[in-house]
């Protein structure tokens, strides 16, 4: 045992038709970590996230989740293991939101009684009311939408979360909210987490780590401090960019 | 002697006929859905075979009932009987609605909910029976709703070949230039296609997912 909850050991990723979109991969991801993998759209984060729950299986290299090569692990008892938050969040419509967060509880053939509780528990731990457990997705707003989702993902207690823009589609107020709620509940559970955003800021605010990707190789690794004073030149230009949307948000 | 006399005066085996169209367009419908369902999620799992499937059930629906009927004559144990042939042929032209309809409506799912399943760790059977079948129902539903109602037309034109059904009636009246005869066929036909395009259609809108009702 390593402590690692993921690792990528050379990883590369080819799609059927042979382009190659994931470049020797190397990243170890310790318990209880935020990573945030950061960069532009189309650089390989969704790739890389889904190398993790198998969604994609890797060309070469070895991935390993738990100290254990994924490609050893039951896939569906890996995806089990790991909590899946996206952000078309991809609720069920046809389920009431309390039936959309027990999906995993009931599928793993929990008793009723616990998987009504759970929910009930992670309403609360999502800031939801519980009176919005019998409505429908599409009775709700976005912000509330993607609570549901990242409560669902939560739902069997998984050790390893993966989020892909979970707050990308909200508005800037819902999506603070979204946040600062995400890093409390983070502190209260000591997940490891592998966050996915393009949002210096947010991978500023939520990440212990920030790893950069440009056209799926990976740039850097470095703590947010460490992140903003960088000498390396693609850092700096992402830092940049960053900082003279700063100054316009700040009016100067 | 007027349409209604005629009803009155027959109307055991009026009532007789529209039992065996009833069945034959009912058998039919069973097997039609039995196969096209399974082929129509087939197509979804293995797209080359997408378009051979599809193609085929085409061209057997361009094929005149008529000759159908004479082409499946030959077929052993089915052409012994006028009834079989007449399910095996409405079966076949059946398949064409409810392939396209289960197939497009599966993959009419959002993409964000199956991928946000397969994470969560659905097996395929999980998938399919919880998420892709129940959110196209109401698709599938429309297709067996085309094919019922398609059925019942076809199915008069079996009584050609013996099969028996309303279609009888129509032969009939046709032979006797009995207009009377011809409306005692027709109007069960029409009226039983009327109901189950009515009854369907409802159950597709109840079937539809909560945010299309
Ligand atoms: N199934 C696929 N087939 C071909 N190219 C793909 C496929 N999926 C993603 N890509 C390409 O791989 C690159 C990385 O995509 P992705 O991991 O989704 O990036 P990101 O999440 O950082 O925006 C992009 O150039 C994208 O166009
Ligand atoms: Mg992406």
């Amino acid at each position: 045992m390593n402590g690692a909850a993921v690792e990528f050991r050379g990883v590369s990723y080819q799609v059927p038709n042979g382009r190659e979109i994931l470049h020797d991969f190397n990243l170890v991801v310790p318990r209880g970590e935020i990573l945030v993998l950061l960069g532009r759209s189309g650089s390989g984060k969704t790739t890389a996230l889904k190398l993790v729950n198998r969604l994609y299986e890797l060309s070469s290299g070895d991935l390993l989740v738990e100290s254990r090569a994924a490609r050893e692990w039951d896939i569906i008892k890996l995806r089990r293991s790991i909590g899946y938050a996206i952000q078309e969040v991809g609720l069920f419509p046809h389920y009431t939101v309390s039936r959309n967060i027990g999906v995993v509880p009931a599928i793993e053939q929990w008793a009723p009684e616990r998987t009504e509780a759970r929910v009930q528990e992670l309403l609360k731990l999502v800031g939801l009311n519980s009176d919005i457990g019998p409505r429908y997705p599409h009775q709700l707003s976005g912000g509330q939408r993607q609570r549901v989702g990242v409560a669902r993902a939560l739902a069997a207690d998984p050790p390893i979360l993966l989020m892909d823009e979970p707050f990308g589609a909200l508005d800037p107020l819902t999506r603070a909210d979204l946040q600062r709620e995400f890093l409390s509940l983070q502190e209260q559970l000591g997940k490891t987490v592998l966050f996915v955003t393009h949002d210096l800021h947010e991978a500023l605010l939520l990440g212990t780590r920030i790893a950069l990707l440009e056209e799926g190789r990976l740039v850097s690794t470095s703590s947010p401090q460490e992140f903003l004073h960088s000498s390396d030149p693609l850092v700096q230009k992402y830092v940049q960019a960053f900082s003279a949307a700063e100054q316009v948000r700040g009016g100067k | 002697m007027n349409f209604w006399s005629f009803m009155v005066q027959n109307r055991d085996e009026v009532a007789q006929l529209t039992l065996e169209h009833l069945w034959i367009v009912g058998i039919s419908t069973m097997f039609s859905v039995g196969i096209g369902v399974p082929l129509g999620i087939l197509i979804t799992r293995r797209p080359k075979l997408h378009n051979p499937v599809i193609i085929t059930a085409n061209i057997i629906q361009t094929i005149p009932s008529l000759a159908l009927f004479g082409f499946l004559l030959p077929t052993p144990w089915i052409g012994d009987r006028a009834g079989r042939l007449a399910v095996l042929a409405l079966t076949l032209y059946a398949l064409l609605p409810l392939i396209r309809n289960t197939y497009a409506g599966i993959k009419g799912v959002d993409r964000a909910v199956v991928e946000a399943a397969r994470g969560m760790g659905l097996t395929d059977w999980q998938l399919l029976c919880k998420v892709e079948l129940p959110l196209a129902a109401s698709v599938i539903l429309a297709g067996m709703r085309v094919a019922v109602v398609i059925s019942v037309g076809l199915a008069t034109i079996a009584a050609a070949i013996g099969a028996g059904g309303l279609g009888e009636l129509i032969f009939r009246g046709l032979a006797m230039v009995n207009n009377s005869v011809i409306l005692a066929g027709a109007v069960p036909a029409a009226l039983m296609a009327l109901l189950a395009d009515f009854g369907l259609g409802w159950l597709g809108r109840r079937f539809a997912p909560p945010q299309a009702a």
